[in-house]
Formats: C-alpha cells, structure tokens, sequence
C-alpha cells in the first residue's frame, strides 16, 4: 500500500504544481523518489506532527495541497487539535496519510495500534475518509485525494497486504462500495487491510462480499439492499467501535431495515503481547473464525 | 502612509472597552496589551488587501485578544464599525475568540499554540514562489507554554524562515498568575537566540519604537525574527493595569465612563 501510495502521489505530483508531501520522519525507502524529484515541494518536519500539522495549514492556506505522512497515531491522535482547528474546520487541502493502520505494526506495542483513527477523525468536520484494502484502492484513494479539495485522511496498511482486484475498478466511486462477488451465503462489508481476509471468507461462504475503501462519505445504500433478503450484515475491519460497524448500526438504527449486524472488529481491549497482526487481530476475533461464525450464527 | 497610528490605538482600545462591557466578556486585560501592536501592524505594516494572493499575513495566535482584532479590522476598514456592537451577540460572525469568517482575519484560533506553525507555513509557500508575502504571529507569553510552540520555532530556525515574524506580547501574567510564578520562561530572549532566530526586544506601547524595528526586518538576514514586547496587561486603564483580574472582569457603565475618561485623557 505504501508504494502504491507514493507511486500514485508522485504522479500527481507531476501533474499539479500545488501538491506538497511533509513526513514526520518516516518513510525511509518509500518517500525519496519524491524528495529526489520535487525537493522544494518536500519537507521532513522532523518528529514534531503538532508543528507539522500547522506548517500544513500555512502552505495550504496559501493555495497548496499538501500530504502528511506519518505512522499509525502520530499524525491525528498527537495532534489532534492542529487536524481539528486548523485543518478540518478551514476547509483546508491537507491530507493525513497514516500507514499502519490497525495492528499492522502491533508487535510494536500499544503506542503503534492504531485502532481508534477512524472512529475520532469521522467526528471532525469535513474530512474525508478513506481506507483502501489493497495497492489499486490506494492508487485510487490517493488519486481521488488529489483530485478532491478540502481535508481527507487516507488509513494504509504496512505495505505487504495482498492485491486482491486485478487493477483500479472504472466505476469505482467515492463514497460508493466496491461489489467483489455476490452470492448466497451472507452479505459482508469490509474496509481497510482486512480485505484478502474478507475475500477468503467470502469464498468459503458463498457469500457476497462489498469492499468499503471510503467511510466518509459514505451511501451504504447497496450493502442494505443486497442484505434485505438475508437479514444479516457482517461488518469486517481492523478497528475498534467507531468504524465500519458503528456507520452501519447507525444507519440501521436510524431507519428500522429489519436487518442485523454482526461487526467482527476489535474490542477496546488493549492487546498487550506481540505477534504477527494476523495472530493479534485473532485476539480480537478478526480471524477466518470469527468472520464465519458472525455469518452462520454459530 | 498616513494613518496616526497613536490614535489608531486609542480608538482600537475605545472600541474594546465598549465591546466587552457591552458582551460583559472577559480578556480585556489582554486586548488592552496588544492594542498598540495592532495598531503598529494594520497601520503601518500589513501590505495587500484580503483577496491578494501575495498579501502579507497576519495571525492572531493569542485568539482571546479577539475584540482587539476585530475593533482594529473595524478601524482599518475590513468590516463595519458599527458591527463591533454585535460582538459575542447572538448569531455574530464576531466569536470571543479570533475567526477567519470575519474578513482580514487569516485563521481561526482560541486554542493556544497553533499560529506559529502555520505562520511557517505560510513563510515556506511564500519563500518557494518568490512572493513577497511575510508572515506575522502575535502570540502571547503564556502561550510560550505550549510545547508546539517550540516546535515551530525549531522548524523556522532550521528552515531559515527569514519573511516569518513572530511578536511575543510579554504582559508577565497568564490564566491564574504571574507568568514568572506558574512556569518561567526567562531567559526568553536567550531561548529564542538559541533556536535560530533574531530576537529584538521592544516596549510594546512605545510605538515609534515598534515602527522602527519592524522597518527592520529581517532583523537578520537568513533568520526568522522575534520582537518580545513588554506590555503592560490592561494598559491605558489605572485600575484594569497589571492586573490578574481583568483578565477576567467586565467594566460595568460606571467602570467603563471611568475608563473611557481616562483613556481620553491620555496621552
């Protein structure tokens, strides 16, 4: 995801003077290509994300359309007042790209899951969110992000997740869900980095399956449609409450649809041992397992 | 230009006591500080009108001074005088705290800390364009708390922000004391120095003063540059002057014909 987004930046870079990348210091063997290519539209702002997230503000405020890159909560729980105040309220066209969404790096630590971004940057104003679940939803996150004025956030996962689609959907659309397959067995939705998963247990279901890569806007509309025959929903994601599962329930409350949700995501338990984020999500119950026993009721 | 800026400021300080005593709002004490600065800056300094790209930019990082801002934006012809009578009513673009819906005011602010970085911001876009916009932040000595202030002032020292100035309002007083007493910050001058930039320091009610060091900048060549202006908290009222509890308190009418007397009187 990390080199589909940077190949895709670079790219737009090329064709919008305007566009700008900050990094909080990350992004060794990812990020250089573009220092190398526009080095006065590029700056390391050092491990300092509250100032970073403000130097932002200033160069957008004077026209520019600037990408912050950081890792897992630097870049909005660090800061998340410069995000609120002087991104998202001014309406500005700052991009927060944060890899290592999820637990993706969690044998690092608590420090490194990022487990509640979703959920806190969906309740600011006017932001866009976007979690892609594999290279060609990056690719065209990050396009659609360039393209889009105003705030977006843009949710990565490490790098190694698996390309699921054989290239960019032509009526992919924001705030729309990506049908990958229908079929009898039950209605998931997925977003982020739990897509090769999803898909696997979709497969195994029959099942028909949407991906989710924009939370913010988003029209759940064909989810909904597609689930009125089976009465159920399993909502899939690398994150706690707040995300995918919680903009589902809402919508469901909100208007009576006769329709359940079953969210397979993290709790608020902190996961404290290490491991690969396959065995940690696990903890979680974010696993083939439990995606399977959401769907069959067992 | 021609703009008496001693009057300037004392119609902008005229203008703040009616207002909050009109709102009965609070943070008079702080407007009454920067009132002169305000005066120096939209008077004499600030080039280029709201819809120029290559305007210079101010921010007010100390957002409470909020009335002192609009009463100078009023003054400088930005919005109507007579609006300031709504400041803080019901449904008023005029919010306690600074906001860029009102025109002549670049960003929005009320939580400490955050002008600076985007003053950096600003100074960077313009350093990659040639533009001649320069980049100003007035904030205040309590707000030098803020970890992300420093933050800033190490990104422009390293970054070489030479159109970027900073003007610290050094009243000596914060929410609840003296700034000497709640988290010292001297030697401020040395600190500033020590991360990159140009310090001068000012009195920052001696207006001539202020003119010539701002007809200055840079201070030196290559850096950003810092004025620490000592202020007088509350100043041009004998009885809201170096005190806590106007930082607070809202002159009543007797309190307010009182100050507006004075202020008359003055200098």
């Amino acid at each position: 995801m990390r080199a589909a987004f940077a190949s895709t930046l670079f790219a737009a870079a090329e064709r919008d003077p305007r566009i700008w990348l900050l990094t909080g210091d990350v992004g060794y063997s990812v990020l250089e290509p573009f220092q190398m290519k526009f080095p006065d539209r590029f700056v390391n702002a050092g491990v300092a994300e509250q100032n970073m997230l403000g130097v932002a503000a200033g160069l957008a405020l004077a026209g520019r359309k600037v990408f912050v890159y950081s890792l897992a909560n630097f870049p909005t729980l660090r800061c998340l007042e410069q995000l609120r105040n002087d991104v998202a309220y001014h309406r500005l066209d700052v991009t927060i790209v944060a890899v290592g969404g999820g637990l993706s790096y969690g044998g690092h630590g608590y420090s490194h899951h990022a487990v509640e971004d979703i959920g806190i940057v969906r309740l600011l104003p006017n932001i866009s969110v976007f979690a892609p679940g594999d290279e060609y939803e990056t690719a065209w996150a990050t396009a659609e992000l360039a393209k889009r004025s105003g705030p977006g956030y843009l949710r990565l996962g490490r790098g190694d997740e698996p390309a699921v689609h054989g290239g960019i959907g032509p009526n992919w659309q924001v705030g729309q869900p990506i049908l990958l397959r229908s079929g009898p067995g039950a209605v998931l939705a997925c977003t982020g980095a739990t897509l090769a998963l999803s898909l696997r247990a979709a497969e195994q279901l029959d099942a028909t399956l949407f991906s989710v890569p924009t939370l913010e806007p988003l029209d759940p509309t064909a989810i909904l449609d597609a689930a009125r025959s089976a009465g159920r929903i399993v909502s899939i994601e690398d994150h706690a409450g707040g995300g995918l599962g919680t903009i589902i329930a809402e919508t469901l409350a909100l208007v009576p649809h006769g329709i359940e949700l079953r969210p397979v995501r993290f709790g608020r338990e902190p996961v404290e041992v290490a491991g690969s984020p396959a065995y940690l999500s696990g903890l979680h119950g974010v696993n083939l397992e439990g995606i399977v026993r959401a769907a069959t009721g067992r | 230009m021609s703009v008496d800026v001693p009057q300037l400021a004392r119609r902008i300080r005229r203008h703040v006591l009616r207002m909050v005593s009109m709102a009965r709002a609070s943070h008079v004490g702080g407007c009454m500080s920067v009132a002169d600065i305000l005066a120096v800056v939209f008077g004499d300094w600030l080039r280029g009108s709201p819809d120029e790209a290559d305007r210079d930019r101010f921010i007010l990082s100390k957002g409470h001074a909020a009335a002192a801002l609009y009463a100078t934006l009023a003054e400088c012809g930005y919005i109507p005088i007579a609006e300031l009578d709504q400041y803080l009513s019901d449904g008023s673009r005029l919010l306690g705290h600074a906001s860029h819906l009102v025109p002549g005011v670049e960003l929005s602010t009320g939580s400490l800390g955050h002008g600076l970085s985007v003053g950096c911001g600003l100074a960077l876009a313009a350093r990659q364009t040639g533009s001649p916009s320069r980049a100003i932040v007035l904030l205040s000595d309590g707000e030098l708390n803020e970890g992300s202030v420093w933050e800033a002032a190490m990104f422009a020292g390293h970054h070489r922000l030479e159109s970027l100035l900073a003007i610290v309002d050094v009243n000596g007083w914060q929410s609840f004391g003296r700034t000497s007493d709640v988290l010292n910050l001297e030697p401020l001058a040395d600190k500033w120095t020590a991360f990159g930039w140009a310090v001068r320091q000012v009195d920052g009610h001696d207006t001539p003063a202020l003119i010539a060091a701002l007809n200055t900048l840079p201070f030196s060549a290559g850096r950003p540059s810092i004025l620490l202006a000592k202020t007088v908290k509350g100043k041009g009222v004998s009885f809201m002057e170096d005190s806590l509890a106007w930082h607070y308190r809202s002159p009543d009418a007797a309190m307010l014909k009182t100050a507006l007397a004075e202020l008359e009187g003055g200098p």
